[in-house]
């Protein structure tokens, strides 16, 4: 039953994630790409990580509803009115990820993958909190700094006019420097 | 289930994102592309962890991390297309060849 399961979400993420780059629609790209990252999330739930498989389905549906308004804000033809195709050095792409996957493929098959040692924890979910705040701590740093450099640098380069632009650079204008005058005296 | 057929499921998974990568003009759908190949990469994560080292956390950790990479790769994708956007309404990149060469 398990492996029935494995195949068919396995064979679901696949098709939904070579969907992502044949519709016409940006927006059904995007939920193409959701079924793809729910069939992944079911496979680990498979392998016994509900924490990760449930983490995955909650951040992912978030994602990709922020990425539709995206699709909608910048791209032409959301709604795939009419046929959709822009790609570049389409055989290039396509041999060289066919390269990829008969390496990898090769790799998985051939490989002699050492063999299972030990069992999970009891309360997986406890025991990942306590590794990430004990002996994963470093991790959870990085992941803490990365974070929010991250908010900091993509709210930095998607401001339009920050209060450098408009007061200068040492905030030295008593009135702000504005292409069209007026607001509300900020 | 076989650890073989996760992996096989992962590289599939990562090819075509590599696939997409390569070969998608549109900034967003570049994107897609690299959030494909995450989770691949988040699918073999998951399996060896389960299939080869379930006593140690390691490998649940490294599929946090790799969700998190992905979370991050989107939230500067999209800033870094506002700010093109914005400055020369440009959404391709083939538009934004610049710093080609």
């Amino acid at each position: 039953m398990e492996l029935v399961l494995a195949v068919a979400f396995g064979i679901v993420a696949v098709a939904a994630a070579v969907a992502v780059f044949v519709v016409d629609s940006m927006a059904r790209a995007t939920y193409a790409l959701l079924v793809s990252f729910l069939a992944v999330a079911a496979e680990l739930v498979l392998l016994g990580s509900a924490y990760l498989g449930v983490l995955t389905v909650l951040m992912m549906t978030v994602e990709m509803a922020v990425m539709g308004v995206f699709m909608i804000m910048y791209m032409m033809n959301p709604a795939g009115l009419m046929p959709m195709s822009m790609v570049h050095n389409k055989r290039g792409a396509l041999s060289i990820a066919i390269g990829t996957f008969v390496v990898l493929g090769a790799g998985a098959l051939l490989v002699p993958w050492p063999s299972r040692t030990g069992e999970p924890p009891a309360e997986l979910t406890r025991a990942l909190g306590f590794s990430l705040m004990g002996e994963h701590m470093l991790a959870m740093i990085v992941i803490g700094v990365a974070l929010l450099a991250t908010m900091i640098s993509a709210v930095l380069l998607a401001t339009d006019r920050g209060r450098y632009d408009r007061y200068g650079d040492e905030l030295e204008r008593d009135t702000p420097r504005d292409p069209v005058a007026g607001g509300v005296g900020r | 289930m076989s650890l073989d057929l996760f992996l096989l499921i992962a590289a599939a998974l990562f090819s075509v994102g590599l696939y997409g990568a390569l070969s998608q003009q549109s900034v967003v759908m570049i994107m897609m592309g690299l959030e494909l190949m995450v989770n691949g990469v988040m699918l073999a994560g998951g399996a060896y962890w389960w299939f080869v080292a379930p006593a140690s956390l390691d490998g649940q950790v490294l599929v946090l991390v790799a969700l998190v990479v992905m979370a991050v790769e989107m939230a500067m994708g999209f800033a870094v297309t506002t700010a093109i956007f914005r400055a020369r309404d440009v959404d391709l990149t083939d538009s934004a060849a610049d710093l080609r060469g």
